[in-house]
């Protein structure tokens, strides 16, 4: 069982040797390492920015004026969908998932998250699904009907290509690797947390994460349904959403909204969860009111199922189910007020430092309502009808995706950077970063709402000059482009940093959570002692003493720099789901090349059954079979090697 | 001679936006319709209630960086300072939960309101989307019955009007801003909605939901006329295409049937029977072609006839190859449909 002891005393050579991947390509290819798998995925969300990025910016300079015609209509067409459906789903989530890998099990002193193999995999199928779904657009068959692939536009008779065969498989395909990652953070914020972590001790960010792995496991199985429905209605005919055939257009709307709403919370609720690590730390006190944002979280994850419809107002339902989904659209402003005032609340009474990832969260505070606003506004269901389908709502997701997910991104990448990497992020450089993406953002944005206004409908490939949205979209195309200077200065920076960044040392923010009490980057097994939890900061009950929030008088204070080793493989806690009671030492599994190849015999099959290769579609299935029978087979075990 | 509407906003857009509110002819806070005066009210209200929110939480946000300024206690120092919780239950909670039952009411009172005319409605309009163009149809008894045109809808003015909305094929939308918000033309079914047009004029409007390649092209305009011209209209409208005796036009009916025009196209009082395309017997007293995309003249018309796929590629009007002489009889004989 484990001993105690302080850190000086770890056998640091031993646990280096047990987690350290080996070298090579085999350890490239097996790693189960939270810390490179979350960096991995983080990288790969970028590259998945800048290409949706860059599709954004082709057809800003179509719509920049009238009557232009640098792409034809199918073209523009596959751009905006491919622009759609790489941001909401190879970028938004992925990128929250990455940080959320790297992180949680530093924030919550554990050695891995609690299915690394499944977190392999979740990365491999995220990035076969990406490679994939741009296969499409290599060959000039994209996805063309818009991220929401509304029937019937979505099939056969009017979509004759693999375009949208395309689009059901590889969402299908990215959700496995979404509800695999799903359920490893519900085991891991279940049974990993430092022994004493009890739930009232758990920062925001992991209840934000927490809260969207929840919701993902519910809402995407009606994704996944709604999609193979579409694949078996385009490849085999049969009838799902065709009317003349008894199926039901409306159908389709209903399954990917049911996911589709939820979705918008999971991609934002860990980037609000962000948010609220970040403003207490650069406030210099406890964020304010913590119980209420906890639950406001768990709230707008819970409320989220029910307001689905509100994105089809205009389909002819009756007034009373409107009015419904109307007044829960509504509600669900309260639980993100109380967020936002909680964090306003927050730099109010503290004692703000405007380094910049604080800069960012302030910013992202002004752009969350604005984007909030005017998706309330489409609660009102006569208004709704006005400005659905039109820039208004164009505007108002971006509010919501780049305010509330981009923002928080590139803030917590200045956060936390320096514990990745162990350098710091320029100050100076970061600060224009700041200000171009917020100047071009708004700039860019902002004027949407008034083109929608005008009559501007979304998804059109040119409008005429009569039309008068010519100064709007002038405006936003400059404004677009100002924002992806900014995007370019981060990457710049993140470079720069790399090659000469001020090393960061343990904390450079001086912040409170367990994330920052490891050198940076960490070592490969996190913690040299498992530490003991006793407050919801432990790192500042140096200084709060007994007003650290989640302390309990009597109970004594956390134990960072001793406790138990567990250095006899890869060890490390399972503890109980409220308390954080420690029930038993968990054996975490080594490195396996079985996720990687699961991941290709899927890509195959992808293959197979989009080109209609039946024999690679086979051949794929059986690779899959094959791989998914070689990891769980029962392995003998050396002498003093545990399961 | 058609006035296109061009109703100035009744108000200035708050945020700095004064140089471009008011002046697009899809322009979603002027009202001309009863339904759409309504959701305009209802927009104006939100508008100004999101402005005024915003500007008070960027106001408290640039509050706290000032008076952070002026904090001389050290960077490295952390405190627990206040709960601050009653910021929460008066930003959080109270005053969101008044403004939102506000907001709330007034949706349902908008709802009920816009949800019937007070009158019954003078006149019943079939509208077929087609990708991409909206054929129209009238029905009942008397001068209405039997007309039959595409892109352009006819209404008196100051009466309701019922609109049955269906489609051949996908999903579409009837969207004429300054009457009446968006309503979906789902296949198998049949939505209804109701317009009312205050004033005499032109009312663009333009399919609302994503239809595949040339949903930028799908153009529709409501005119709303006295109804004695309305009446006139109809009459006009019903009646079949007059006799080509003139040897020119003569020949450019000749042309039409001879270029595979009459397969999908129909002119009533001809042997032109087509069922693809927009029916074609008063062409000419259309304003558009091409739902929208140009205006009807002779020059836009020839144009179009042998250069569709250029135009509007992807259109099931295809490009017809037409000897420059006969093109130019089949477009003189279809400015005749009046």
């Amino acid at each position: 069982m484990a001993t105690i002891a302080p850190i000086s005393t770890a056998p640091i050579e031993r646990l280096h040797e047990t987690w350290e991947s080996r070298p090579g390509l085999y350890g490239i290819l097996a790693t189960v390492d939270h810390k490179t798998i979350g960096k991995r995925y983080l990288v790969t969300a970028v590259i998945f920015l800048i290409i949706g990025g860059i599709e954004a910016l082709v057809m800003r300079v179509q719509l920049a004026h009238a009557d232009t015609h640098l792409l034809s209509p199918e073209a523009y067409n596959q751009l905006f969908s491919m622009h759609g459906i790489t941001m909401m789903f190879w970028y938004a989530s992925p990128i929250l998932s990455g940080f959320s890998n790297y992180i949680w099990p530093l924030m919550l002193g554990s050695r891995d998250m609690a299915y690394p193999r499944v977190n392999a995999l979740s990365y491999w199928t995220f990035l076969a699904s990406g490679i994939f779904i741009y296969t499409a657009l290599c060959i000039g068959q994209a996805p063309n009907d818009g991220w929401f692939g509304y029937a019937p536009v979505s099939l056969q008779p009017y979509n004759p290509g693999l375009n949208m065969d395309f689009y059901a498989l590889g969402l299908i395909f990215l959700t496995v690797s979404t509800t695999v990652g799903a359920i490893n953070f519900i085991g891991t914020v279940m049974k990993m947390r430092a022994p004493g972590m009890s739930l009232n001790r758990l920062p925001i960010f992991v209840y934000g994460t927490m809260t969207a792995s929840f919701a993902a496991i519910f809402a995407l199985p009606a994704l996944t349904a709604g999609c193979v429905f579409l694949y078996l209605e385009r490849q085999f005919h049969m009838h799902f959403f065709d009317a003349a055939q008894g199926g039901s257009p409306l159908l389709w709307q209903h399954l990917f909204w049911i996911l589709g709403h939820p979705w918008v919370y999971i991609i934002v609720l860990p980037a609000m969860g962000m948010v609220s690590e970040m403003i207490p730390t650069f406030c210099r006190r406890p964020l304010v009111g913590y119980p209420y944002v906890a639950l406001s979280t768990i709230a707008t994850g819970l409320i989220g199922f029910g307001v689905w419809v509100h994105h089809m107002f205009a389909t002819g339902l009756p007034a009373v189910s409107m009015s419904f989904f109307s007044g829960a659209s509504f509600l669900i402003t309260i639980p993100s007020a109380i967020a936002v005032f909680a964090w306003i609340a927050t730099m109010w009474l503290g004692k703000p430092v405007w380094k910049t990832p604080l800069l960012f969260a302030a910013g992202f505070v002004v752009l969350f309502v604005i984007g909030g606003v005017s998706g309330v506004v489409t609660a009102a269901v006569p208004f709704d009808w006005q400005v659905t389908d039109t820039y208004f709502v164009v505007a108002h997701i971006h509010y919501v995706l780049i305010g509330i997910n981009v923002f928080p991104v590139i803030g917590a990448f200045y956060y936390w950077i320096p514990k990745m990497t162990g350098r710091m992020m320029d100050e100076t450089l970061g600060k224009w970063n700041f200000w171009t993406m917020f100047i071009g953002f708004n700039l860019g944005f902002f004027p949407m709402h008034i083109a929608g206004l005008l009559g501007m409908p979304r998804r059109v490939y040119t409008y005429p000059a009569s039309a008068g949205w010519d100064t709007v979209n002038l405006i936003t195309t400059i404004g677009a482009f100002l924002f992806a200077i900014g995007v370019l200065l981060f990457v710049i920076n993140f470079f720069v940093s790399r090659r000469r960044g001020a090393f960061a040392g343990s904390n450079p923010w001086d912040a409170g959570t367990l994330e920052w009490a490891m050198e940076s980057p960490p070592p490969p097994y996190n913690f040299a002692v498992i530490p003991i939890i006793r407050s919801r900061l432990p790192l500042w009950e140096d200084q709060l003493g007994d007003e650290t929030p989640g302390m309990i008088p009597g109970e004594g204070h956390s134990h960072i720099s001793e406790g138990a080793v567990l250095a006899e493989g890869r060890e490390t806690f399972g503890t109980s789901p409220l308390e954080a009671e420690p029930l038993h030492v968990l054996h975490m599994p080594e490195d396996s090349l079985w996720p990687f190849l699961l991941a290709i015999a899927m890509l195959a099959t992808a293959y197979g059954l989009v080109f209609a290769q039946w024999w690679l579609a086979i051949l794929g299935a059986l690779g899959t079979l094959a791989c998914l029978v070689g990891w769980l087979w029962p392995r003998h075990l050396a002498t003093g090697e545990r399961a | 001679m058609i006035r296109v509407s061009r109703r100035r906003a009744p108000l200035v857009f708050a945020l700095g936006a004064c140089g471009m509110a008011g002046c697009g002819p899809l322009n979603t806070l002027a009202r001309d319709g009863t339904t759409a005066s309504s959701e305009t009210s209802l927009g104006w209200f939100l508008v100004i209630v999101s402005c005024t929110v915003v500007l008070m939480v960027t106001i408290l946000v640039l509050a706290a960086w000032a008076r952070s300024r002026r904090r001389q206690t050290r960077d490295d120092v952390v405190f627990t300072g206040s709960s601050g919780l009653p910021w929460i239950a008066w930003g959080g909670v109270v005053i969101p939960s008044i403004v939102l039952v506000a907001a709330f009411l007034f949706t349902i009172g908008t709802l009920d309101a816009v949800a019937a005319p007070e009158r019954a409605p003078a006149a019943t309009i079939q509208i077929i989307g087609h990708q991409w163009w909206w054929e129209v149809r009238y029905e009942g008894v008397g001068p209405a019955q039997g007309v039959v045109t595409a892109n352009e809808i006819h209404v008196p003015v100051g009466e309701p009007v019922r609109l049955e909305l269906s489609t051949s094929d996908v999903i579409h939308s009837f969207w004429v801003p300054e009457l009446a918000g968006k309503t979906d033309l789902i296949p198998g079914q049949t939505n209804t909605t109701w317009i009312e047009a205050r004033h005499a004029g032109v009312f663009g409007g333009t399919c609302g939901e994503y239809c595949g390649a040339q949903h930028a092209h799908m153009q529709i305009r409501v005119i709303a006329d006295p109804p004695a011209r309305f009446q006139q209209w109809l009459v006009d409208q019903r009646a079949p295409a007059g006799q080509a005796s003139a040897p020119s036009t003569a020949d450019g009916l000749r042309v039409f049937m001879t270029s595979g025009c009459a397969n999908c196209h129909s002119i009533r009082g001809t042997l032109a029977g087509g069922a693809v395309g927009p029916d074609l017997t008063h062409i000419a007293s259309r304003t558009t072609i091409a739902a929208g995309a140009l205006p009807n003249t002779e020059a836009n018309l020839m144009g179009w006839i042998v250069g569709a796929q250029a135009i509007k590629p992807g259109s099931d009007m295809p490009t017809i190859a037409v000897p420059a002489r006969d093109l130019q009889s089949l477009a003189a004989y279809l400015e005749t449909l009046k």
